[in-house]
C-alpha cells in the first residue's frame, strides 16, 4: 500500500458564486435554448440541400424555435434575477458580454419565430427565415466560443482556457463556415411565391425583423467593439463599453418594436385596409396616451417624459390585445364561447406581447423610481425611504454547511407598524475563503425592499445598502408571460392530431391562410 | 447589384468575425497595460464638476494637482463596483487629509454624478468630468473603477484596476504612497 504525498484534506469548493438554487438552474435552461436552436438549424440546412423551402418546413420548424425561445427566455430571466439577489447591489442587467451573447440568440430567435410565421402562412422571406435560423444558432456557438475562451473580460468567467477557445473558433469555422456557404449557394435559387402590400402583416412582421436584427447588430457590436478597437489602436488602448452605449441605442429599438407590435395585431395576410387599421388603432392609441400619462403624473405628481412614453407604450401593447380579443370574439353569441374558439397559437403570441408590456413596465419603472441608499448603521439606528422605516438590530455570527455568516437583523416598519424581518448575510466560505453577500429581499408585486451586508466599520456599525425597488417583479414575470405563450403555441393542437396536420397543411397550401378552427371545433 | 452577391455577405461578415476572434484568442483580457507608470500625468484640459453650481467654467488642467500626493479615481454611477468603493473612499479621505482625492467621472450623466455625490457624501477635491471618455483613453484606462497615485511632481507611479477596499489600501496602497512621500 502507499501513501500519497500532500493528499488535500479537503476539495477546494465550487465558486461560492454559484452554490446557489438560482444558478442550479440557470445554465440547463440556457442550454436547452441554445440546443433547441440547433433543431431549428438542422431544419434549415436540411431544407437548403434538398432544395425544398416549402411551408411544411417552415411548419416543422415552428414549435422547436419556440420551445427553444421559451427556455432561452426563462433562462435568461433566471440570470438575471440571481444577479440581483446574490450579486448585493440590487442591479439586474449589466450588458455584460456574457450576457448579452445569450441575449443575441434570443433577439434571433425572437425575430425568427415572426419570420417562420410568414414563412408558413404565405411562402415568402424563405431565405430570410433560414438564415435567422443559422444565424440563431450560429450566435448560440459564438456564446459558447466568448463564456469559454475568455477573449472579453466578464463577470462570468468561471472556467476561462485559450485552448479550448482554439477547438471552438474551429468548431465555428466549419459549421457556420460550411452552412453559409451552403447559404450563398442555394439560397439565390428561393423565390417567393406571393404578392403583399405595404400594409400587409408580411411588412409589419418584417419591420418587427428588422428592427430585431438591428438590435441585435447593435449589441453584437457592443459586445465585441473593445477586440475591434485593440485590433485597430493597440493593445495599450483597451476600451470597455458600458451600459450607456448600449440603452442608448437599445431602449429606442425597443420603443419601436413595442410600436410596432401595436400596429401588427390588427394587421391582416396580403392586405390591410388602410381605413380599419386607423379606426382600430385611433381607440387604442387615444385609450393608451389618456392611461400612460394620467397614471404615472398621478402617481409620482410630476412629468417624466420617458417614464411616460415607456407606460403609453405598455398600454398600447395591452389594449391592441385587449381590442384584437373582443374584436374576434364579438361574433360569437357569447364572449366565453369566442374565447373558446380561438386557438392555443392565438393566446400564446397574446400570452408573449402581454409580457413584452410587462417588462417594459417592469425596466422603466424600476430604473427610474428606485430609492437607493448606502448607509452606515450602528445597532439600534434607523433609516426611512417612503413609508418603510428599516431599524438595524445588529448582526450575529451564523455556521452554515460550509461557509460561516455574518446575518443582520433588520426589523421593517410600514406607517409605524412592524411588518417583516429581513436578514441579509455576507458570507465567509471557508475552502475558498471567499466572501459572498446574500440579499435580504421581501418581494412585493409592486415593490420589492432590497437589503444587502457590507464591511463592518470597527465601532460596531456596519455598511448596509437598503434599495426600495419598484416593479421589480415585474422584469421577470414579463418574462414568464414570454416562455408561457411559447409554450401555448406548441401545444396548439395543430401539431398534436395526425388528422390536424392534414388538413391545414392542405389549407396552407390552397389558401395560404391557415386555420385551425374547424378541427377545434369538432373535438370540443 | 448583382442578386447572387447579396447572399455572400452574411458568410463574409461571419469570415471577418471569426478573424477578430481568432486576433482576441492571442491575448491575455487581464493583462493590464501599464505603459503610463512613471510618466509624466498626459496633458489634458477638461472642465470640472461643482456640486452646487449648475455649470463649472474653470477648467482643470494637471497643473491642478501637482504640489501633493494625489489618488485621482475613475468613477462613473453606472459602475456597480464604483457604488461599492464609494463609501471606502469617503473614510479613507477623511482619515489621510494629507492626500488630494481627484475624481473622474468617466463617460457618465452629469445629473447622475451630481445626486449620487450629494447622497452619499464626495470624497473628492476636485471632480474631473470626462464626458467622452478622452482622458479615460489617455490614461489607458480599461474600465471604471480605476485608481492611479500621482506623485508631487505629477508622475503617474501606481495603477491600481478595481474597486479599493480596506485591505488593498493597507496593502498596495499604503507602501507606494509611503515610497514616494
Amino acid at each position: 500500500m502507499r501513501t500519497l504525498l500532500n493528499t488535500p484534506l479537503d476539495g477546494t469548493d465550487l465558486n461560492p458564486l454559484l452554490q446557489d438554487f438560482g444558478l442550479i438552474v440557470h445554465p440547463p435552461f440556457l442550454y436547452m435554448g441554445y440546443v433547441g436552436f440547433s433543431v431549428a438549424f438542422a431544419f434549415a440546412i436540411a431544407a437548403l440541400l434538398s432544395g425544398r423551402l416549402d411551408a411544411a418546413w417552415a411548419r416543422w420548424t415552428r414549435p422547436w424555435t419556440n420551445a427553444a425561445w421559451a427556455f432561452l427566455s426563462i433562462g435568461i430571466a433566471l440570470g438575471s434575477w440571481w444577479a440581483y439577489y446574490e450579486l448585493g447591489w440590487g442591479g439586474w442587467w449589466f450588458w455584460d458580454p456574457v450576457e448579452n451573447v445569450s441575449f443575441m440568440p434570443w433577439l434571433v430567435g425572437t425575430a425568427l419565430i415572426h419570420s417562420l410565421a410568414v414563412t408558413e402562412k404565405r411562402g415568402v422571406f424563405k431565405s430570410w427565415t433560414v438564415l435567422l435560423a443559422i444565424a440563431a444558432f450560429s450566435l448560440s456557438l459564438l456564446g459558447a466560443f466568448i463564456v469559454r475562451s475568455g477573449v472579453l473580460t466578464s463577470v462570468h468567467a468561471f472556467a476561462v482556457d485559450p485552448a479550448r477557445g482554439m477547438v471552438l473558433l474551429t468548431i465555428m469555422l466549419i459549421v457556420i463556415g460550411s452552412s453559409l456557404l451552403l447559404y450563398a449557394i442555394r439560397a439565390p435559387a428561393v423565390k417567393g411565391s406571393a404578392s403583399y402590400t405595404l400594409t400587409s402583416r408580411e411588412v409589419l412582421l418584417l419591420i418587427n425583423n428588422i428592427i430585431l436584427v438591428v438590435s441585435t447588430a447593435a449589441v453584437l457590436l457592443g459586445t465585441l467593439y473593445p477586440l475591434i478597437h485593440e485590433a485597430i489602436y493597440g493593445e495599450a488602448n483597451r476600451v470597455s463599453i458600458g451600459p450607456p452605449y448600449f440603452n442608448t441605442i437599445f431602449v429606442p429599438l425597443m420603443g419601436l418594436l413595442a410600436f410596432a407590435l401595436g400596429v401588427g395585431t390588427f394587421s391582416r395576410w396580403k392586405k390591410t385596409s388602410v381605413v380599419y387599421l386607423k379606426q382600430q388603432l385611433s381607440k387604442v392609441l387615444i385609450a393608451s396616451l389618456a392611461f400612460g400619462i394620467v397614471i404615472p403624473v398621478i402617481v409620482t405628481s410630476e412629468f417624466n417624459i420617458s417614464v411616460i412614453v415607456a407606460v403609453v407604450l405598455a398600454f398600447w401593447i395591452v389594449f391592441s390585445i385587449a381590442k384584437d380579443i373582443f374584436n374576434k370574439t364579438s361574433n360569437k353569441e357569447t364572449f366565453f364561447k369566442g374565447l373558446k374558439a380561438l386557438s392555443l397559437s392565438y393566446y400564446g403570441m397574446q400570452f408573449a406581447h402581454f409580457g413584452m408590456a410587462v417588462t417594459i413596465l417592469g425596466v422603466c419603472l424600476t430604473s427610474h423610481y428606485s430609492v437607493e441608499r448606502d448607509v452606515r448603521l450602528a445597532p439600534g439606528d434607523s433609516e426611512t425611504i417612503g413609508n418603510y422605516e428599516f431599524i438595524f438590530e445588529g448582526v450575529s455570527l451564523q455556521q452554515g454547511a460550509n461557509y460561516q455568516a455574518d446575518r443582520a437583523v433588520i426589523t421593517v416598519l410600514r406607517n409605524g407598524d412592524e411588518y417583516i424581518t429581513l436578514e441579509p448575510e455576507k458570507r465567509l466560505y471557508y475552502a475558498t475563503q471567499a466572501i459572498q453577500t446574500e440579499a435580504g429581499i421581501d418581494v412585493g408585486l409592486f415593490r420589492d425592499l432590497f437589503t444587502a451586508l457590507g464591511d463592518e466599520r470597527g465601532d460596531g456599525s456596519w455598511v448596509v445598502r437598503i434599495h426600495y425597488k419598484p416593479f421589480v417583479l415585474w422584469i421577470w414575470l414579463g418574462a414568464i408571460f414570454m416562455a408561457f405563450g411559447g409554450v401555448l403555441a406548441i401545444t396548439d393542437k395543430r401539431y398534436r392530431s395526425k388528422k390536424t396536420v392534414k388538413q391545414s397543411q392542405n389549407e396552407s397550401v390552397l389558401s395560404g391562410s391557415s386555420s385551425s378552427k374547424p378541427t377545434m371545433a369538432a373535438e370540443s | 447589384m448583382n442578386k447572387r452577391a447579396l447572399f455572400i455577405i452574411p458568410g463574409l461578415l461571419f469570415i471577418s468575425m471569426l478573424g477578430l476572434l481568432l486576433f482576441g484568442l492571442g491575448r491575455d483580457p487581464n493583462m493590464v497595460p501599464s505603459a503610463l507608470v512613471n510618466r509624466p500625468l498626459p496633458e489634458f484640459s477638461l472642465p470640472g464638476l461643482e456640486l452646487d453650481a449648475a455649470e463649472s467654467i474653470a477648467l482643470i488642467t494637471p497643473e491642478d494637482l501637482t504640489g501633493g500626493i494625489s489618488i485621482i479615481n475613475f468613477w462613473a454611477t453606472w459602475c456597480p463596483p464604483c457604488h461599492i468603493e464609494h463609501p471606502y473612499l469617503v473614510e479613507i479621505s477623511e482619515s489621510e487629509q494629507g492626500l488630494s482625492f481627484i475624481g473622474v467621472n468617466y463617460k457618465d450623466d452629469l445629473n447622475e454624478a451630481r445626486l449620487f455625490l450629494e447622497e452619499k457624501g464626495s470624497p473628492f477635491k476636485k471632480i474631473i468630468v470626462d464626458l467622452d471618455g478622452s482622458l479615460g483613453i489617455d490614461f489607458g484606462v480599461a474600465g471604471a473603477p480605476e485608481t492611479f497615485i500621482v506623485d508631487s511632481f505629477g508622475m503617474i507611479r501606481y495603477r491600481h484596476v478595481g474597486v479599493i477596499n480596506h485591505q488593498i489600501w493597507e496593502e498596495t496602497f499604503e507602501p507606494v504612497i509611503s515610497s514616494i512621500q
